[in-house]
């Protein structure tokens, strides 16, 4: 995927851009909002990494404010060590689609940018999901594997849903928290781990393959195991 | 701090920089002319003196002018009496008449002289004619020489066709010493006014000096480091009470304020260095003595968890600092806690069972209530988070929720360890953990953030014995202006006198 980093510090940037190249992706790095608003507006990109403070005169806030009211709509992820709630609501009411602040976990920030690169890509409402053999039906609200009716409580089924919507793809116990729950505070204890083993124990234990996978330092991922 | 100057003299605050002792004076003078206090005594006073000065000269433009004016009037009606009798009578009939007229003159007051060409009196009570009066018909104030005291007259001269000449007058002796007894009245009053303006002066400015300058005094201590200090206060609820007892809640406050940088800046040093330093030594151990790449993994490995842990201790304690300073308060909105608790208790209950804790939850059908939901969320998810750490496995944690007609209460129950009595205040301090929690994992702030989050709603932790275990009751009140209640009400109270006054 083609990622645009904006983003001033020279070690912060670097340390991005080579984790991204690793994980398989093209990136574009400028270190000012001037030029970030440039590439942004002229070239296309599946997601931005946006720094908030900016050299160069043109800010984070400002040059996604911008892009916006050009009618783009590249996914926005604010990386910025302004880390106050109030920071967090401006940033993501200017257009932003995800904040994280510094300092930052790589797998963290490669889980959440590639999900909202993917998300752009959206091929729209869809009414099935499938994993493999594991099939939701977002209508009628029922789950089967192999073709075998699996019962969940209502929040086992939304986990699922978000798990299956970004099949393939890493997702961290923090994603989950907001994404699932609309957590936003940190809870001290396992409950996450917890809610998966839950999941697992459903979708997995009687099934010869393994599906929801435990990633490590990173989080969980749902995917067809190779043969 | 430091370079606070330490002499007390106000006009040292304006100047940073050392000035030359000759200066002193200087400024002394030019700080009693900015004084507000000398300058509204010094506007009072002028104010009160232009209005006695425009009083007494009306007062005796009124009076002085209309004597002297009648006098005149009764001069002309004389003189032209006189030249009346002349025209009829001739000389002799005017002889007659002034005789008549001076006979009929009790108090001497009108003044009358006939002389002949030659100007030998003819007859007269004037024993000559005055030097001043060379003109006819025109109005003279002139001393004069009259029974032989000197008085003051108002003297007309008519020339006869004849040759002789009258001259008709009033004395005026007692329009004189009038003007006499009214400037000295005024140059009185004027004395009185400048003792009463100064007098007044004195007054206003040892009010002022009493009120601000005991504010002025507290403030600066409390500049100068010294937090204890507060303003005096008479308890009359006037202007200056009003004031002070702001001035002392704000103090109060900061005093809080500073106490929690103290306790943060403590807290720092001990609790943000220890896992700092580990991290620290564990990477230059592994630098000098690792012999393998998996070693070096394992180690690097191992800090970054101990930088996660600083980094969450940093979050949680700006996160208290943001909540305590108020700001947040901008998100509060008419919310209904039900849903809320309902979902963490589904979240939590995972996480009990999985423990083998027995869990149940209770509320009512609504919790209707103003403030912030995600902070209470926090709040809520930080109690059930510490019940199900403490709680022994296979243990009890209840969840229950109530309302009355002011306030919710969220009781959450646990039958650990619970805290000991002496330590329940200090809990909600940051980085409070008892011995016998320090292998669990934690930073200690957590009941800290549900204090100052209970606080933002203007409501209360109580932590209470659960016998055993503890029993951790949020108490919330369910209407919740924006700004502090008190505070708003004192601010409009005062506006609201100060217009009257004004
Ligand atoms: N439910 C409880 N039972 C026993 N002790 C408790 C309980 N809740 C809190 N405490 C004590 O208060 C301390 C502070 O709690 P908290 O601020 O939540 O920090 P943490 O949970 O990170 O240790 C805990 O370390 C523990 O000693
Ligand atoms: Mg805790």
């Amino acid at each position: 995927m083609r990622i645009l980093v904006v983003e001033d510090d020279k070690d912060v940037a670097g340390f991005v851009v080579k984790g991204l190249r690793e994980a398989g992706h093209t990136i574009e790095h400028v270190d000012n909002g001037r030029d970030g608003l440039f590439l942004a507006a002229s070239e296309n990109f599946d997601a931005i990494i946006l720094d908030r403070m900016l050299p160069g005169g043109i800010d984070g806030l400002r040059l996604l404010e911008t892009l916006r009211a050009q009618d783009n709509a590249t996914p926005v992820l604010f990386l910025s060590a302004l880390g106050q709630v109030d920071d967090r609501v401006k940033g993501l009411k200017a257009g932003g689609d995800d904040y994280m602040t510094k300092p930052f976990a790589f797998a963290e920030l490669l889980a959440r940018v590639e999900a909202l690169a993917r998300r752009g890509k959206g091929e729209g409402p869809t009414t099935r999901l499938m994993v493999g053999d594991l099939e939701m039906d977002l209508l009628s609200r029922g789950v089967k594997r192999a073709g075998q009716k699996i019962d969940l409580q209502p929040r086992e089924f939304r986990l699922l849903e978000y798990l299956m919507r970004h099949a393939g793809q890493v997702v961290t116990r923090t994603m989950l928290l907001e994404g699932v729950w609309d957590y936003h505070f940190d809870p001290q204890t396992n409950v996450i781990d917890v809610h998966v083993s839950r999941l697992r124990q459903k979708i997995d234990k009687p099934f010869e393959s393994t599906l929801l996978h435990t990633v490590r330092n990173a989080g969980y991922m749902l995917r067809v195991e190779e043969p | 701090m430091a370079d606070l100057p330490d002499s007390d003299a106000p006009e040292d605050r304006t100047e940073l920089a050392p000035r030359p002792l000759e200066a002193e004076p200087v400024v002394r003078r030019r700080t009693v002319l900015r004084s507000a206090s000398v300058r509204f005594a010094v506007l009072y006073g002028l104010v009160f003196g232009i209005s006695t000065i425009v009083l007494a000269a009306s007062l005796r433009y009124t009076t002085l002018g209309l004597l002297s004016r009648q006098t005149e009037v009764a001069i002309r009606a004389d003189g032209a009496g006189l030249l009346n009798h002349y025209r009829t009578g001739g000389i002799p009939g005017m002889v007659l008449a002034l005789r008549n007229r001076i006979r009929e003159n009790p108090d001497d007051s009108a003044i009358y002289l006939l002389v002949d060409p030659l100007g030998n009196r003819v007859i007269g009570n004037m024993s000559g004619w005055p030097q001043a009066v060379k003109q006819d018909n025109v109005l003279y104030s002139v001393p004069i020489e009259h029974f032989h005291k000197s008085s003051a007259a108002q003297l007309r001269a008519y020339a006869l066709p004849d040759g002789d000449q009258l001259l008709v007058g009033r004395d005026i002796e007692m329009q004189v010493k009038l003007r006499r007894i009214l400037r000295d009245a005024m140059i009185w009053a004027l004395a009185a006014m400048v003792g009463l303006g100064v007098v007044g002066a004195l007054v206003v400015r040892g009010l002022f000096s009493r009120s601000i300058g005991d504010i002025t005094t507290t403030t600066r201590a409390i500049a100068r480091g010294d937090l204890s200090k507060r303003v005096r206060r008479d308890y009359t609820g006037d202007e200056f009470d009003i004031m002070a007892e702001t001035i002392n809640d704000m103090l109060d406050r900061i005093a809080r304020l500073m106490d929690g940088v103290r306790q943060v800046s403590n807290a720092i040093a001990h609790d943000l260095r220890t896992p700092i330093a580990r991290a620290r030594t564990r990477l230059e151990f592994a630098a000098s003595h690792s012999t393998d790449a998996d070693e070096l993994r394992i180690a690097i490995e191992r800090a970054t968890g101990e930088l996660d842990g600083v980094v969450r201790v940093f979050q949680a304690l700006l996160r208290i600092a943001e909540i305590e300073a108020g700001a947040r308060r901008s998100a509060f909105a008419a919310i209904n806690l039900t849903p809320v608790i309902a979902d963490l208790a589904e979240f939590y209950e995972a996480a009990a069972e999985e423990r083998g804790i027995t869990f149940d939850a209770s509320w009512p059908d609504a919790l209707n209530m103003i403030g912030d939901v995600d902070m209470l969320q926090q709040a809520i998810a930080n109690l059930l988070d510490n019940a199900i750490k403490f709680a022994p496995d296979g243990g009890v944690v209840h969840l229950a929720a109530r309302r009355d007609a002011e306030s919710i209460e969220i009781h959450i129950t646990d039958n650990g360890p619970g805290i000991p009595e002496a330590d329940r205040t200090r809990a909600t301090e940051r980085f409070y953990r008892a011995e016998a929690a320090r292998n669990t994992p934690g930073t200690g702030l957590g009941l800290a953030l549900v204090a100052a989050i209970a606080q933002l709603h203007n409501g209360r932790i109580r932590l209470d014995d659960n016998h055993p275990g503890l029993r951790a009751v949020l108490v919330l009140p369910r209407d919740n202006p924006k700004p502090s209640a008190k505070l708003r009400e004192r601010l409009l109270s005062a506006t609201r006198r100060k217009s009257v006054v004004a």
